[in-house]
C-alpha cells in the first residue's frame, strides 16, 4: 500500500512538473487575445498602434517615469524607448518578466521600436534568451532578421580604433571620458564593423567596460549583445571574453 | 555611428527640481560674492570647469589647450575639465549640486537654465562688478592674458546674458539655426531658389518631392525614403515662426502667451504637411543630415553648429560612405514669414561663474572665464563649427578672416558649407532675436517643441487633428511642463495675490494660540509675583 501510495505521489509530481513544464512553454508561445505574434508585430506599417507580449531581457534606462528595454521573445525582439513607467514598476521589470506592451511601431535611425509613451502590464510568465551567433550574418541583408535581439559574435579580432591606434575610444570619436559610451572596432574576414558599450545599458562599474578597456588590438574575444542598430548595425555589447 | 538620442532622456526631469530650488528660497544660502582687493597668488586654487561639446574631439582639445595655457599663466590655478555633450544633462547635473553645494566653479550654460539656478540664493556670481574692476575685469590691469575690453564683446550677445537686472553670464560662443538645402534637388523639382526662404516655397518644394512611382519609388531620388523637409529643433521652429508673425511667446515677466490662434494655425499647417509625409522632426526620425547626406531630404534645418555634418563631403557623417549621395549644398537663413524682415534665434553656450564661500577661489574662476573670450581660445573653437567668435577683437582678427576667406579650399577646417554658416550669422547678428529668460522658460521652451512634436506624431497615426485635439493639446502640454505653475517666479517680484482660505484659518489658529500662550504666561508671572509680595 505504501508502495502504491509513494508511487502515486511520484506519479502526481512528474504530471505536475510536465505541467508546468507545458505552462512554461506556453507562456513563450502563446499570445493572448488581441496580441500580435511576432510575425504580425513585423509585418505591422510603421506609425500603426502594436500590442505585444514580451519578455525583459535588460534595462537600459529609466528616467522622468520613461523606461528604455530590450525584450525578445521566443519568436523576435522588441526596443522599446521610453516607456511610460513608474519608478516603482521600474524596478519590478527584472529580466524574464513578461510583460504586455500597447504602443506605436517606429523607425528611428534604422532602428525599429516601440515608440515613446507605450504602456504596459505585467503578465505571469517568464523567459530569458539564449544568445543566438549571428557571427555568420555579419556583412549579409539576413543579419536585421534579428534586429534588436541576444546575440553572439565568436572569434572576431580587435582592430584600431583611431589612427592613435588605442583599442577602444570614448565617445565615436574620442571626444568623451570615462563614464562615456565605448567605441571599438572588431573584424571578421576582412570586414570591420563598430561595437559599443552604451553606457547607460552597461556602465563603468560593469565587467564588460572593464574588459573593453581592457582591449588590445590584436585580442580575439567572443562577445555578447544586443543587436541594436543605428544608421546600420550597431551592437550594444553587454560581455567580452578575450580568447 | 555615433550621435545617440539617449540624451533626450535627460531633458524634462530638470523641471521637476525647478520646483525643488524653489523650496530653497527659505534657506539663507552663501554670503553675496564680494570681489577681493587682491588675488592672492600665495594660496593654490583647483576649480571645475563643466563644459559642453558637440561630441567633437577637436573641441575638447581645444578646452584642454586653453586650460593648459591658463594654468601656464596661472601655476597656482588648477582647472579640473568635465565634459559633456548636452546642455540638458549640465542643467541637470548643477541642479542636482547646488542642494549639496557643489557646484562647478565655471560652467558653459544657456540662459533659461540660469534664471533656474538663480532660485536658489547667491548661487550664481553676477558679474557687473567684475566686468568693470579696475585690476582683474575685462582687460584689467592685473589680468595676465590679452582680455577683450567689455566694449569688445558683441553687445547684443552680452545683452543676451542679462537678465534681473545684471549680468549672469558671458557669452562663450555663438550660432543660429541654418536650413541646409539639397540645391540639385530644388532645380531638378523646376524650382530657383529664392533671395530669401520662405515657408510657402519650403512647403511648395516639399511636396513637390513627394511624387512616387507604382512602385513606391520616389521619382526625385529614385529611393523608397524621402522627407523633404525636417527640422531638428522643433521648439526653434515654433519660437522663430511666432517671432515672424510677432505673435505671442512670453514675455520677460514670465506671462506664457504661446497658446494662441496664431499657434493653433501654425500647428495645421504642419499637420497638413506631416499628413503627407513630407514633414518630419529628429524626434520623430532621426537627424536631418544623415537624411540630406543620403538624398532623402531637401530642406535640413539644423544649427549653424551642425555644419561639418551638412553635405556630401562632410567631414563628419554617420551614414555609410555607399549611402552618400552627390548633390550641391546651399546654406541660407531659416524660412521667413516676411522676406523684409528676416528674424532668426541667436543661440549658442554662454558661461556662468558659481559662488564659493572662498572668494579668492571664485576670482580665480572669474579669470578663468575671462580667459575663454581670449582670440586663441575664440577663433579656435569658432573654426569647429558654424560658430563665431562673440568678440568684436577675435571676429576681426586677421587670422580669423583668413579663415573665413578661405572657405571651400578643403573638406576639413575650410569645409565651405561650414564656413557659410559661419557668415551666415556674422551677416544676420543684427536679424537675430532671443526669448525672454525666467524661472520656466526653459520649460516653455520644451512645450513649443512638444506642440510640433505632438502634431506630426498624431497624424502619421492618423489621429484627427482638429478643434478639440487642439484644446487636449494645449491642456495636456500646459499641465507636463507645468506651465500654469511657474509663472514669474524667478523674476523678482512677483504678484501673490490673496491668500488661500484654509491659509488663512491656519494662520488665524497661530495667531490666537500664540495670544493664548502670551496670556497665560503673563497671567503666571503676575500670579508669581503676587505670591512672592504677600510672602514678603
Amino acid at each position: 500500500m505504501k508502495k502504491l501510495f509513494a508511487l502515486c505521489l511520484a506519479l502526481t509530481l512528474v504530471f505536475s512538473l510536465a505541467g508546468c513544464g507545458s505552462n512554461a512553454a506556453s507562456d513563450t508561445d502563446a499570445k493572448s487575445e488581441g496580441v500580435m505574434t511576432y510575425a504580425e508585430y513585423a509585418a505591422a506599417e510603421l506609425d500603426s498602434q502594436v500590442v505585444i507580449e514580451t519578455y525583459v531581457q535588460a534595462k537600459q534606462s529609466w528616467w522622468d517615469n520613461k523606461a528604455t528595454l530590450y525584450t525578445q521573445d521566443k519568436d523576435g525582439a522588441y526596443f522599446i524607448y521610453n516607456m511610460t513607467c513608474s519608478e516603482e514598476d521600474y524596478a519590478k521589470l527584472v529580466p524574464g518578466t513578461k510583460i504586455k506592451v500597447t504602443g506605436y511601431k517606429a523607425e528611428w535611425a534604422g532602428e525599429i521600436e516601440i515608440a515613446e509613451g507605450a504602456t504596459f502590464e505585467i503578465e505571469d510568465g517568464s523567459y530569458i534568451a539564449e544568445a543566438t551567433d549571428v557571427t555568420s550574418l555579419l556583412g549579409t541583408d539576413e543579419l536585421i532578421n534579428h534586429q534588436n535581439e541576444f546575440v553572439s559574435f565568436k572569434g572576431m579580432t580587435v582592430e584600431a580604433a583611431n589612427d592613435n591606434g588605442d583599442a577602444f575610444m570614448y565617445n565615436w570619436d574620442g571626444s568623451g571620458e570615462d563614464g562615456n559610451d565605448l567605441y571599438f572596432k572588431v573584424s571578421l574576414n576582412g570586414q570591420t564593423y563598430t561595437f559599443t558599450v552604451e553606457s547607460y545599458l552597461c556602465d563603468n562599474t560593469t565587467d564588460v567596460y572593464a574588459a573593453v578597456k581592457n582591449l588590445k588590438v590584436g585580442d580575439t574575444v567572443d562577445m555578447e549583445g544586443f543587436l541594436y542598430w543605428y544608421e546600420g548595425v550597431n551592437p550594444h555589447i553587454t560581455s567580452v571574453t578575450v580568447k | 555611428m555615433s550621435r545617440m538620442r539617449k540624451i533626450l532622456l535627460l531633458l524634462l526631469p530638470a523641471m521637476c527640481c525647478l520646483f525643488t530650488l524653489t523650496a530653497c528660497h527659505g534657506s539663507r544660502g552663501l554670503d553675496a560674492f564680494v570681489i577681493p582687493e587682491e588675488f592672492d597668488t600665495s594660496r593654490n586654487y583647483e576649480i571645475t570647469f563643466w563644459a559642453k561639446n558637440d561630441t567633437n574631439k577637436t573641441q575638447t582639445d581645444i578646452y584642454k589647450k586653453a586650460i593648459a595655457d591658463f594654468e601656464t599663466l596661472y601655476p597656482n590655478i588648477t582647472v579640473n575639465l568635465r565634459l559633456y555633450t548636452d546642455y540638458g544633462k549640465i542643467y541637470n547635473d548643477v541642479i542636482t549640486n547646488i542642494s549639496t553645494n557643489t557646484t562647478p566653479n565655471v560652467c558653459i550654460t544657456y540662459p533659461d537654465h540660469i534664471a533656474t539656478y538663480l532660485t536658489g540664493i547667491n548661487i550664481v556670481v553676477p558679474l557687473d562688478e567684475l566686468f568693470v574692476d579696475e585690476k582683474y575685469g575685462l582687460g584689467g590691469s592685473e589680468v595676465r592674458f590679452d582680455a577683450p575690453s567689455g566694449e569688445e564683446i558683441i553687445p547684443q550677445f552680452l545683452e543676451e546674458c542679462s537678465f534681473n537686472e545684471h549680468y549672469y553670464a558671458i557669452p562663450f560662443m555663438r550660432s543660429t539655426e541654418a536650413c541646409y538645402i539639397n540645391k540639385t534637388f530644388v532645380e531638378e523639382l523646376g524650382y530657383t531658389l529664392p533671395e530669401t526662404l520662405t515657408w510657402d516655397f519650403v512647403w511648395e518644394v516639399s511636396e513637390a518631392a513627394m511624387k512616387q512611382d507604382t512602385e513606391g519609388n520616389f521619382l526625385i531620388n529614385g529611393q523608397k525614403v524621402m522627407i523633404p523637409f525636417i527640422y531638428k529643433s522643433t521648439d526653434n521652429m515654433m519660437i522663430q515662426m511666432l517671432r515672424q508673425k510677432q505673435a505671442g511667446y512670453s514675455n520677460t515677466e514670465g506671462e506664457i502667451q504661446i497658446f494662441n490662434d496664431t499657434t493653433e494655425e501654425l500647428l495645421y499647417t504642419v499637420a497638413e504637411h506631416a499628413k503627407t509625409g513630407a514633414f518630419s522632426t529628429f524626434k520623430i526620425s532621426s537627424y536631418p543630415a544623415n537624411f540630406l547626406n543620403a538624398g532623402q531630404c531637401i530642406f535640413a534645418i539644423d544649427s549653424t553648429a551642425g555644419a561639418t555634418w551638412m553635405g556630401t563631403h562632410a567631414p563628419l557623417s554617420d551614414i555609410s560612405k555607399d549611402a552618400l549621395v552627390e548633390f550641391e549644398t546651399a546654406v541660407m537663413a531659416v524660412p521667413q514669414f516676411d522676406t523684409k524682415k528676416p528674424q532668426m534665434i541667436s543661440q549658442g553656450p554662454s558661461v556662468c561663474v558659481f559662488n564659493k564661500a572662498d572668494s579668492q577661489e571664485v576670482l580665480a574662476s572669474w579669470l578663468f572665464a575671462q580667459y575663454l573670450l581670449t582670440n586663441d581660445v575664440q577663433i579656435a573653437y569658432a573654426e569647429t563649427e558654424g560658430y563665431i567668435p562673440v568678440t568684436s577683437k577675435a571676429q576681426l582678427d586677421t587670422d580669423y578672416q583668413d579663415y573665413l576667406s578661405r572657405g571651400g579650399e578643403d573638406n576639413t577646417s575650410h569645409y565651405e558649407v561650414k564656413i557659410k554658416a559661419s557668415r551666415l550669422l556674422l551677416d544676420n547678428i543684427g536679424n537675430t532675436f532671443v526669448t525672454p529668460v525666467f524661472n520656466g522658460s526653459a520649460s516653455l521652451r520644451d512645450a513649443a517643441g512638444q506642440l510640433i512634436e505632438n502634431v506630426t506624431k498624431s497624424v502619421r497615426r492618423k489621429e484627427n487633428v482638429d478643434d478639440a485635439y487642439m484644446k487636449k493639446l494645449f491642456d495636456d502640454v500646459t499641465s507636463l511642463y507645468r506651465l500654469d505653475q511657474s509663472k514669474a517666479s524667478g523674476t523678482g517680484k512677483a504678484e501673490l495675490g490673496k491668500l488661500p482660505g484654509t491659509s488663512v484659518i491656519l494662520l488665524s489658529a497661530l495667531v490666537v494660540t500664540w495670544g493664548l500662550i502670551i496670556l497665560y504666561v503673563g497671567y503666571e508671572t503676575v500670579k508669581k509675583k503676587k505670591s512672592s509680595h504677600n510672602n514678603h
